[in-house]
């Protein structure tokens, strides 16, 4: 398989990784298609589908023209039938396909739970591993302009609670090219999730095809008073409001993407909290029984002793989305939200 | 067919013989009077065709081809079972003869046989997919866009309809306008055609058809194969006690049972002999009660399997 080498090659790759040494500038968007434009070349088993791949827009631009390349046999617009659609993408995978599954709205994947949950998660397991299901479901998760209740939902929280899924979500253009290669190339279903607030960020990448191991977590910047685990668009969040602290407030922060919350870096974590002893977890699903619960549960059992300072979670509140400017203000948390709770916890 | 018909039939009553020793612990949902299905369609398919099974699955996987004593395994929860202890009777496969697996979700195979079908056109292969569901399936979503994606892109793909007319205890009548499943296949633009499920003949002919089609990428095709089931929804009982069916029905149909009909009829036109039926009998006989011991000697799986196969 084409395959084999990239992702041997990941490893060892992750301490070398250049993010901003290159000059190499994609948007997140391009990164997206690049990577979904090469596995198609190496591999002719991989192929797109979703409402719209084909269509003038391209999802956000994240398919843009490869129908041109691929023709709608590869790129292949769907009925909308998301629950029944996700089956026959499941159906491919048992038979050798390597299909790339893409929701505009991460909202309207909900329509596919019992395939996403009942079958593919578990397809491998229930076969006692004779079974598998190599397939990639990439959604796009909305926010602002009044998206509203339906159009903007960040469901991660509820794919973590799933076993057998894998769950990724990158934060800037190196890391989705190469974790989206690393999800085709995966024997396994992975939830492959981006926020559209992320999509004109532009940063290096490089040309050639690379994948990134799932379960690697990344220090984005070093600290010694707070750590900050961020998660994908709250990663920008983050740096931003790590920049402030330091600046005007003399609180360094250490961040932290985890890239992937399934499988989880759970090292990567508790290093940094066993050194800052302060935890603040930012990402924009719900609060409630979400991805923060799971983490801050997690640091909770295993590093108890070296926080000297409750956890604290920057999250939505159990509401949902609204649509007016003003209630969105208050709805969605962000650097300054992540400012005052540092300013919190290290007020001692 | 009429040996594969025994098959299935002398290995359920097997599980109906051993199941209250309470060492089979799986709920079986057996396939005891449906048997003619299952042996007709699988009898017109290669050893690479794809078959999606349900919860009652049984059958589907012995016509197939899926071996028996590995079957008898994962009923006995044993890590030889064909999925190693970890489906049970609901979740059955075996991957060399084509069974891809079975659901116990009520219609989530159908969309998997399509996409199956799906994979071999995009693929260039001549393989077919072949999905076998309830007429409960019917009212489910996915039964329609599966019909609708099959029909959209012309897709090898066969589905078979097992109307046994009860979904659990809900008889077809409660959850249908209408008592005609075949004629939904005219909406989706694909042949849809109704056949007597307990004359194996019959559904062999029409099968055969279906998948000539198939395999000539001349598309889909919808069969509602009438027939019933003589135990209850889930377990090794008859549940006439229970009200939902009356007794005369079954008996209506006993008469018709699979098995002994198309037995007379191979013994009427001096295919086989009486002799011929005793023997055959004798040897499934033996096969089977072989797979018994097989799976309840076999070792069970270790505490530490339960963390396996969860990904790779």
């Amino acid at each position: 398989m084409p395959w084999t080498k990239l992702q041997a090659d990941a490893i060892g790759r992750e301490d070398r990784l250049p993010y901003d040494g290159g000059d190499r500038r994609l948007t997140y968007r391009e990164a997206i298609r690049e990577a979904q434009y090469q596995a198609m070349e190496i591999d002719p088993t991989v192929f797109v589908m979703g409402e719209g791949v084909d269509d003038p827009g391209g999802i956000f631009g994240t398919t843009l023209d490869l129908v041109k390349e691929y023709g709608r046999d590869r790129i292949m617009d769907l009925p909308l039938a998301e629950n029944g659609f996700t089956g026959i993408a499941v159906g491919a995978a048992i038979a050798g396909m390597k299909p790339i599954l893409v929701h505009m709205r991460m909202d309207f994947l909900l329509l596919s739970m019992d395939q996403i949950v009942n079958h593919a998660s578990k397809w491998r397991f229930m076969f006692g591993g004779k079974q598998n299901v190599p397939l990639t479901i990439r959604s796009i998760i909305g926010r602002g302009w009044g998206s509203a209740a339906q159009h903007s939902q960040s469901l991660h929280g509820l794919f973590m609670h799933i076993p057998g899924l894998k769950l990724v979500m990158p934060s800037n253009p190196y890391d989705v090219k190469g974790l989206l290669l690393a999800s085709i190339a995966d024997e396994d279903p992975v939830m492959f999730i981006e926020h559209r607030w992320l999509y004109d960020q532009i940063g290096h990448v490089p040309e050639e095809m690379y994948t990134i191991a799932m379960g690697r977590g990344r220090v984005i910047r070093k600290g010694t008073d707070v750590s900050i685990l961020a998660i994908s668009h709250m990663v920008p969040e983050a740096s931003k409001a790590a920049r402030i602290l330091e600046e005007k407030h003399n609180i360094s922060c250490e961040v932290i993407d985890p890239r992937t919350l399934k499988p989880l870096d759970e090292k990567v974590i508790l290093k940094s909290v066993k050194k800052t002893g302060r935890l603040i977890i930012a990402d924009f699903g719900w609060n409630t029984g979400g991805v923060s619960s799971q983490i801050a549960s997690m640091v909770a059992e295993k590093a108890f002793a070296r926080l000297k300072e409750p956890i604290r979670r920057v999250c939505l509140p159990d509401t949902p989305t609204p649509a007016a400017p003003a209630l969105e203000d208050a709805f969605y948390p962000g650097a300054k939200e992540i400012v005052r709770a540092a300013r919190r916890l290290c007020k001692g | 067919m009429y040996k594969l018909m025994l098959r299935l039939r002398l290995f359920e009553e097997k599980i109906v013989s051993v199941y209250c020793d309470q060492d089979m612990k799986t709920p079986v949902h057996l396939y005891i009077g449906e048997e003619a299905v299952a042996a007709g369609v699988c009898a017109n398919l290669h050893k690479e065709d794809y078959v999606f099974s349900t919860h009652r699955s049984h059958g589907h996987y012995l016509a197939k081809g899926g071996d028996m004593k590995s079957l008898m395994a994962e009923l006995y929860g044993r890590t030889t079972g064909c999925s190693k202890g970890k489906g049970g009777s609901m979740h059955v496969v075996d991957p060399e003869v084509g069974v891809c697996g079975s659901t116990a979700i009520v219609g989530g195979n159908i969309p998997l046989s399509v996409g199956a079908a799906l994979a071999s056109a995009m693929q260039k292969k001549r393989h077919v997919a072949v999905s076998f569901f309830g007429d409960g399936a019917v009212d489910e979503g996915t039964f329609h866009e599966s019909l609708n994606f099959a029909a959209l892109k012309v897709l090898p793909v066969v589905f078979v309809c097992e109307n046994n007319f009860y979904a659990t205890h809900s008889h077809q009548s409660k959850r249908q306008p209408h008592d005609h499943i075949y004629r939904l296949a005219k909406n989706y633009l694909m042949p849809g055609v109704r056949v007597d499920g307990n004359d194996v003949l019959k559904v062999f002919v029409t099968a055969r058809e279906a998948v000539r089609r198939a395999r000539k990428r001349e598309g889909p095709t919808l069969i509602e194969c009438r027939t019933y089931r003589w135990k209850g929804h889930v377990g090794p009982d008859c549940d006439i006690k229970l009200g939902y069916r009356e007794q005369k029905e079954l008996d209506r149909w006993m008469k018709r049972c699979p098995v002994k009909r198309f037995e007379k009829k191979l013994v009427n036109e001096g295919v086989m002999t009486r002799r011929d039926v005793e023997r055959i009998t004798e040897k499934i006989d033996r096969e089977v009660h072989e797979a018994y011991v097989f799976g309840k000697e076999s070792p069970h799986p270790k505490a530490k399997e339960l963390l396996e196969d969860v990904w790779k």
